[in-house]
């Protein structure tokens, strides 16, 4: 890169190099000195003392603690993200229904959902069934709410006892991803089908096809490539957002590594958070690689003249910020 | 069961979380516009030192997730390290609130800035440098008004998603909007109110995120480059 020009810097000549070079060992001391000054202070406070690191060459840590959470932050990972695009292909699809009356409550349930923090819709599904289930047992809808918690919420492990609902962790967690996530999905879904250009859906009718062939075997395919990026660089985020089960005690690998390995290891707590997060990170750098990946196999592919979406960025796309805007641009989507 | 007496019983400890939320958010926000900004220039810095450092930064905070990043913060840096901004805890929990929300938003703020940077086409650079500009001429009149406007709209995403990842900071004991309703709902006999508790508390975070997103939304339309 420093060979050639860039948008911001010209091919260097040789003073500019020269230059270089000399802000090149300035930036260097100046970072060494930062780490430096970090790590005295680690010095100072004993936290390179062996017995705060060990713990972690030990298996039974792995096994009863680390691993475990793993697992769980995994099962939940993968429960919301099957519920999610589920929820996301219903909802993209349903905004861009023909009939008002399908379209305008999809909009502004996806707009809700997207509007409020994901802890907010955990604390939902977390405390308030709990609290206000015992009126609903006393009103007509006593009945309705026992065959719904026993015939279909059971399956997520709420449970309903003389007419107060418990919603375990699990479920809480994966309500709120569900929702958050599927509205960010639906979103993806429907900007997605927007970019496949018009005349394939013009060509798709003109050949006799109705609005169901349209969509299922002309637009949904193309759209698919087009999104995979951005709904795989989604699914990384939700597989972040699962470590906000640590604030509702969802036994998760945050909970686990960071929560319960430091009191029983002489409070280790920065060398817990430095494992766990080098954990999140191989975790999640590999889920992104795999976007990565998939991205330059759409590129690669001329199945669609649509441009692919990007899948770099994981913020959501904002609610007013209009979809052309963020088609138009980088591709946070 | 929509017996908001509860909710306006306990509004002004609502209200409070809010503001706090509010104070939190606004930090973040002109902090980690700073720190997006210096990590992006370190990015597409012609230093490779600068270059690494800002793509090893990017990469570790994108991945880890922010619960961790703020408890790290209170937990590791504040309590272990004993690396305090004060000695009252609640100032000292607040900045260092700050300073991880800032921390971690700074990495998508950097992402965003540079994507712009990357959507001016290069021939820009070129006619701007052979008609004599020099590298600051070129930069103040050329490239910077062009990139920022491609960077308002993910920029606006990313401070929606900045104000809605405030409530994470309940993790890391600074008392905002998602530790005030937590504490509510921990009472037993806060039972009524708990449905009408989260609508309030949801109307609140729109009142702050939808206005956000429509004067993203508004001024992108605005600045838009004609290409």
């Amino acid at each position: 890169m420093s060979k050639e020009a860039t948008v911001l810097f010209d091919a260097p000549g040789p003073r500019a190099r020269a230059r270089h070079r000399i802000l090149a060992v300035v930036a260097s001391i100046v970072l060494i000195a930062i780490a430096a000054a970090l790590l005295w202070r680690f010095k100072e406070k004993g936290q390179f003392e062996g017995k705060l690191w060990s713990p972690f060459t030990k298996w039974e840590v792995w096994d009863n603690l680390i691993l475990p959470g793993l697992g769980n932050t995994l099962k939940a990972a993968a429960v919301a993200s099957v519920l999610a695009l589920l929820f996301g292909v219903v909802f993209g699809l349903a905004r861009l229904s023909d009939h008002w009356w399908i379209r305008i409550p999809a909009a502004a349930v996806v707009e809700f959902f997207r509007s409020i923090p994901l802890l907010i819709l955990i604390f939902l599904a977390f405390f308030v069934p709990n609290k206000i289930s015992p009126s609903i047992a006393e009103s007509q809808f006593g009945t309705l709410q026992r065959v719904v918690v026993d015939n279909f919420l059971s399956v997520f492990g709420v449970e309903i006892n003389a007419g107060t609902v418990t919603v375990p962790a699990f479920a809480a967690v994966v309500f709120g991803l569900v929702m958050y996530n599927g509205s960010v999905l639906a979103e993806v879904v429907r900007a997605g089908v927007l970019s496949i250009p018009k005349g394939q859906a013009e060509a798709a009718y003109s050949i006799g096809l109705r609005k169901n062939g349209v969509l299922r075997l002309v637009l949904l395919p193309q759209a698919v490539t087009v999104m995979m990026p951005a709904i795989v660089s989604q699914l990384v985020v939700l597989l972040k957002d699962t470590a906000l089960g640590f604030i509702i005690a969802y036994s998760e690998l945050l909970q686990a590594g960071f929560k319960q390995v430091p009191p029983n290891y002489n409070n280790n707590i920065i060398q817990a958070g430095v494992v766990v997060g080098v954990i999140y990170i191989a975790v999640n750098m590999s889920v992104s690689r795999l976007a990565t990946w998939l991205e330059a196999r759409s590129r690669r592919s001329r199945k669609t003249a649509a441009k692919t979406m990007g899948g770099d960025v994981g913020a959501p796309p904002a609610a007013g910020v209009s979809l052309a805007a963020q088609a138009g641009s980088t591709g946070t989507l | 069961m929509f017996d908001f007496g509860p909710f306006f019983d306990n509004f002004d400890q609502i209200l409070e979380g809010f503001w706090a939320t509010v104070r939190l958010a606004a930090a973040a926000a002109v902090l980690s516009l700073i720190l997006g900004t210096v990590l992006a220039s370190f990015r597409v810095a012609p230093i490779r030192v600068l270059r690494t450092f800002g793509t090893v930064y990017v990469n570790i905070l994108r991945n880890t997730p922010l619960t961790l990043v703020l408890l790290m913060c209170s937990l590791g840096l504040n309590d272990v390290l004993a690396l305090k901004f004060s000695d009252t805890s609640s100032v000292t929990y607040y900045w260092w609130a700050v300073l991880g929300l800032s921390g971690y938003t700074a990495a998508f703020v950097c992402e965003s800035l540079r994507a712009g940077i990357n959507t001016v086409p290069l021939g820009q650079a070129e006619a701007a440098r052979s008609i004599g500009l020099t590298f600051t001429q070129s930069l103040r009149m050329i490239i910077l008004p062009q990139a920022f406007r491609a960077v308002v709209a993910p920029l606006g995403s990313v401070y929606i998603a900045m104000i809605k990842n405030t409530t994470v900071a309940a993790a890391a004991s600074y008392a905002e909007t998602a530790l005030v309703m937590k504490t509510l709902l921990d009472q037993p006999s806060f039972t009524s109110g708990a449905l009408p508790l989260f609508i309030g508390v949801a109307v609140g975070f729109m009142i702050l995120t939808l206005p956000t997103g429509f004067f993203f939304g508004w001024l992108h339309k605005r600045m838009a480059v004609a290409r």
